[in-house]
C-alpha cells in the first residue's frame, strides 16, 4: 500500500473518531495556519501610511500560493462579530523574504471593513483569506515604457508592481487631494531620487481634477506607453474613452474597485431564502447578496461587483433586476443569478 | 388546562401593546449584538472541544478507576455542552448573524443520533410555531404521554411513567424517532413513502456513525481498557440523555403551564403569539453554571419569545421579560430544577389515569379535541 493510501485510511479512522466533527476542527484549535487548513492569515502589524490609510502585514497560512504583482486578495474580517469579505490589492513584492504579504487599506466614509482595518485591527487577529487573483498584472515580457495612472487608493496595486521589479522607463501620474494624502509618498520620492521613476503628483484640492484631454502636457509620450490605470470610476471611464479615441485602447489596463453604473429599480419585494428558511423584505436597489447576508443567510460571495461569478445562486421563483443594466431575469429551471449585482424585482425565491 | 383563562383580564389592545414591548426588548439586543457575543460562542465551542479531547484522552486509560471517573465526568459535560449550549442554539440560528460558515444553522452537526436537518424541522418549525397547541405540537408528551387534562386518555397512557423513564434514558433515540414521526409513519401505507425512507436512512447513517465512534473506535483505541471505555461512553451518553430530558421536561410540562386548542391560534396576532409563548413555557431558576449547563433553556420563556437571540443574552432579557409579566399580571412559572422536575413527573403520573374533563366547554371544542 502506498503511503498516500495509508494516510488516507488513517485520516478516515480519525474522522470516525471525531464525527460529527472533522479532525481539522480540532487541529484548527492549535494550528489554524497549517497546510491543509482553510486558508487563513494572521495580522502581524498595522502601519499607518496617511491619516486614513494603513498597511496591514499578514502572515498567510501554509496553503498560500503566492501572488503576481498587481493582484488582489479577498479577505474575510470579523467586524463587530460579523464576517465581512472585501478585496484589497497586495502591496508587498512577490519575493518578500519573510513570506508575509501586505495590503494597504484606505478608510472610506462608512466603510465597515476599511475603517476597522485602518483604525481598530489588532496584531494577532486571525482573518480568512482567498488565494490572490486578478488580471491587472504585469506581463511576462517587460514592456520598454510604462505609464501608471492612479488616484487615491488606486495606487495600491501599482505599488505592488513598482516594488516588484525595475523598469527602464516608468512614468507615474498620481492624483490625491493634498500632498499628505499621497499613500507611499516617501517611498515614491526615494524612487524618483534614485532616478527609477518619473512622478507627477496632481493635488486635486489645489490643482483641480485631472483633465484627461490634457494628459499629453504631463506625459507627452503617453500613447506609446503600456499603461496601468486604477482609481475611481470617473477617471477610468475617461481614460478608456481617451485611449480608445487615440486608437491605443489595447495598451490600457484598468482595475476597478466598485461596480459600474447602478440602476435602481422601483419595487423590490419579499425575498425568500428557501434553503435557510428566511423571508425578508428587500428594496429594488440593494443587491440580494447584501439582503441575504443581512438576514444571516450563508451567501457565497466574490468580487461583489459582478465580475468573478463567485456568488452565483439559483433563482427558484420570481424575478430580479441586474443593477448594472436594469435587465430583468425571471426564474426558470437552471437560471443562476449573480447576487452581488442583482436586486429583487418583485417577490423572489433564492436557493440559499 | 385550568378552567379559568389566566389571560382573560387582558384586552386585545393590551395584548398588542405587550407585543410591541417585547419587540422592543428584542430590537435592543439585536442592535447591541456584536464582538463580545461572537467571542463568547467561540470560547464555548473551543472549551467544549478541548474538554472532549482531554476526556477521551484520559479514557484511553480508563482501566484505572480515577481515570474512568474523570474521563466519564468530562465526557458527560462535553456532550451536554455540545447538545445544549452549542448544538441546540446554533441550530436555532442564534449565531447565523456572524456569517461564519463554521458556526451556522445550515452547516452545523451535533453529537446526537438525530441528524440536525430533521431536528431543525420538527423542533424549530413545528414545536416553536405551534407551542403547546394540542394536536399540533407533538412536544406535548412526544406522542407517547398525556401531559394535559385536555389530551384524550387511552389505556396505553397507564404505562406512561415507565415510557417516560425509558425515553429519558435513551432520549437521543427518542428524539430521532420523534423527528422521523415514527408513530405516524410506521403505518403500512406510509412506510413505503420515499421521502420517509430517505429520512430514515439518514437517521440510520447518523446512528451508525455515532455508535461506531462511541462504542467501537474509542474503546478499541483504549486497548486493554476496551470494556471500561465502552462503559464510560455509555455512561456519558446516559448522563447527557437524563440531563437533557429533565431540562426539557421542565420547559413545558410543570404545573401552571397552559396549553391551547387548535381553534385559538387561527388568525393569531403577533401579540397573541407572544402571549401563548409566555403562558406555555416554564423556567428553571439557579446559578450561572446551572443556566449554562441547560444551554440557557432554563430561560425557556425567553427562549420561546426570542428563539433566535444568542443564548448568552437570555439572562439579561429575563429581567425585562419578568417585569412585563408583573406589569400585565401574568404568572411567570419558574422554580429550582428539582422542584420543576418533580412537578413534571407528578403530572406524568397523575395523567396516566383518566380524568374528568373540565366543564364549561362548548360542544365545538369537544369535537376539536377528538379530532386532535
Amino acid at each position: 500500500m502506498t503511503s498516500t493510501a495509508l494516510r488516507g485510511r488513517a485520516w478516515k479512522l480519525l474522522e470516525m473518531a471525531t464525527t460529527p466533527l472533522l479532525p481539522s476542527d480540532y487541529l484548527d484549535l492549535v494550528s489554524p495556519l497549517r497546510a491543509g487548513a482553510d486558508l487563513r492569515g494572521r495580522i502581524e502589524a498595522v502601519h499607518p501610511e496617511t491619516g486614513d490609510a494603513a498597511t496591514v502585514v499578514i502572515r498567510p497560512g501554509r496553503g498560500w500560493r503566492g501572488h503576481t504583482a498587481g493582484q488582489y486578495v479577498r479577505i474575510g474580517v470579523d467586524v463587530d462579530g460579523v464576517r465581512l469579505w472585501r478585496a484589497y490589492s497586495i502591496t508587498s513584492p512577490t519575493n518578500r523574504q519573510d513570506g508575509r504579504v501586505t495590503i494597504t487599506v484606505k478608510a472610506i466614509p462608512d466603510g465597515k471593513v476599511s475603517n476597522h482595518l485602518v483604525r481598530r485591527a489588532k496584531p494577532g487577529t486571525l482573518i480568512q483569506l482567498d488565494q490572490p487573483t486578478g488580471d491587472f498584472v504585469l506581463p511576462q515580457v517587460k514592456p520598454a515604457k510604462v505609464f501608471y495612472l492612479t488616484a487615491g487608493s488606486g495606487i495600491t496595486p501599482v505599488m505592488g508592481m513598482l516594488r516588484d521589479g525595475e523598469f527602464d522607463d516608468v512614468v507615474m501620474v498620481h492624483c490625491a487631494p493634498r500632498p499628505q494624502d499621497v499613500i507611499f509618498r516617501d517611498e515614491l520620492h526615494d524612487l524618483v531620487a534614485d532616478g527609477k521613476l518619473r512622478l507627477v503628483e496632481v493635488h486635486t484640492d489645489t490643482d483641480g481634477v485631472l483633465d484627461i484631454a490634457r494628459l499629453g502636457d504631463l506625459v507627452p509620450d503617453w500613447a506609446e506607453r503600456e499603461t496601468w490605470a486604477c482609481g475611481p470610476a470617473g477617471l477610468l471611464d475617461a481614460a478608456e474613452e481617451h485611449w480608445t479615441e487615440h486608437g491605443v485602447r489595447e495598451r490600457l489596463h484598468t482595475e476597478r474597485f466598485r461596480p459600474g453604473v447602478v440602476v435602481a429599480g422601483d419595487g423590490g419585494g419579499e425575498v425568500t431564502f428557501s434553503a435557510t428558511g428566511r423571508t425578508v423584505d428587500a428594496d429594488g436597489a440593494t443587491p440580494l447578496l447584501d439582503v441575504g447576508e443581512e438576514a444571516g443567510v450563508l451567501m457565497p460571495s466574490g468580487c461583489r461587483m459582478g465580475i468573478c461569478f463567485g456568488c452565483v445562486t439559483p433563482l427558484k421563483a420570481g424575478a430580479v433586476r441586474d443593477l448594472r443594466t436594469g435587465e430583468i431575469t425571471e426564474a426558470e429551471p437552471g437560471v443562476l443569478i449573480q447576487t452581488c449585482v442583482s436586486a429583487a424585482a418583485g417577490p423572489c425565491d433564492i436557493e440559499r | 388546562m385550568t378552567a379559568i383563562d389566566p389571560t382573560a383580564h387582558l384586552t386585545a389592545e393590551q395584548i398588542e401593546e405587550l407585543g410591541r414591548e417585547l419587540d422592543a426588548i428584542r430590537d435592543e439586543v439585536i442592535a447591541d449584538r456584536g464582538e463580545k457575543d461572537a467571542a463568547y460562542i467561540r470560547k464555548v465551542i473551543s472549551a467544549q472541544r478541548k474538554l472532549e479531547l482531554v476526556s477521551r484522552g484520559v479514557l484511553l486509560f480508563s482501566i484505572f478507576p480515577p481515570a474512568w471517573l474523570l474521563g466519564t465526568a468530562g465526557l458527560s459535560v462535553a456532550k451536554i455542552m455540545d447538545n445544549m449550549e452549542i448544538g441546540h442554539n446554533v441550530l436555532h440560528g442564534q449565531w447565523d448573524w456572524m456569517r461564519d460558515p463554521k458556526i451556522h444553522s445550515t452547516t452545523w452537526e451535533w453529537d446526537h443520533v438525530s441528524p440536525s436537518e430533521q431536528w431543525k424541522h420538527s423542533h424549530n418549525e413545528l414545536h416553536h410555531t405551534y407551542t403547546n397547541v394540542i394536536g399540533k405540537d407533538n412536544d406535548l408528551g412526544y406522542g407517547i404521554m398525556r401531559v394535559d387534562e385536555d389530551q384524550k386518555w387511552y389505556p396505553f397512557h397507564l404505562g406512561q411513567p415507565l415510557w417516560n423513564f425509558i425515553n429519558a434514558c435513551f432520549f437521543e433515540y427518542g428524539i430521532a424517532a420523534y423527528d422521523l414521526e415514527l408513530g405516524k409513519n410506521l403505518h403500512k401505507r406510509r412506510r413505503k413513502d420515499p421521502e420517509f425512507r430517505a429520512r430514515a436512512r439518514a437517521v440510520g447513517r447518523k446512528i451508525r456513525k455515532q455508535v461506531l465512534k462511541d462504542y467501537v473506535i474509542h474503546p478499541l483505541l483504549s486497548g486493554p481498557s476496551f470494556l471500561n471505555t465502552l462503559a464510560a461512553t455509555f455512561t456519558a451518553n446516559l448522563v447527557r440523555n437524563l440531563w437533557s430530558h429533565s431540562v426539557i421536561m421542565c420547559g413545558h410540562f410543570p404545573e401552571g403551564v397552559q396549553v391551547f386548542e387548535r381553534r385559538s391560534i387561527k388568525g393569531e396576532t403577533r401579540g397573541q403569539w407572544y402571549l401563548r409563548q409566555m403562558m406555555g413555557s416554564a423556567n428553571i431558576s439557579g446559578s450561572k453554571a446551572m443556566h449554562f449547563m441547560t444551554g440557557n433553556l432554563s430561560h425557556q420563556i425567553e427562549h420561546h419569545l426570542f428563539p433566535d437571540l444568542p443564548s448568552n443574552r437570555y439572562a439579561e432579557v429575563a429581567v425585562k421579560v419578568r417585569a412585563l409579566f408583573e406589569k400585565y399580571e401574568l404568572e411567570y412559572v419558574t422554580g429550582p430544577l428539582p422542584k420543576q422536575v418533580a412537578s413534571a413527573w407528578r403530572k406524568v403520573f397523575r395523567l396516566s389515569l383518566p380524568n374528568k374533563r373540565p366543564e364549561a366547554r362548548t360542544p365545538d371544542r369537544e369535537q376539536e379535541l377528538v379530532a386532535a
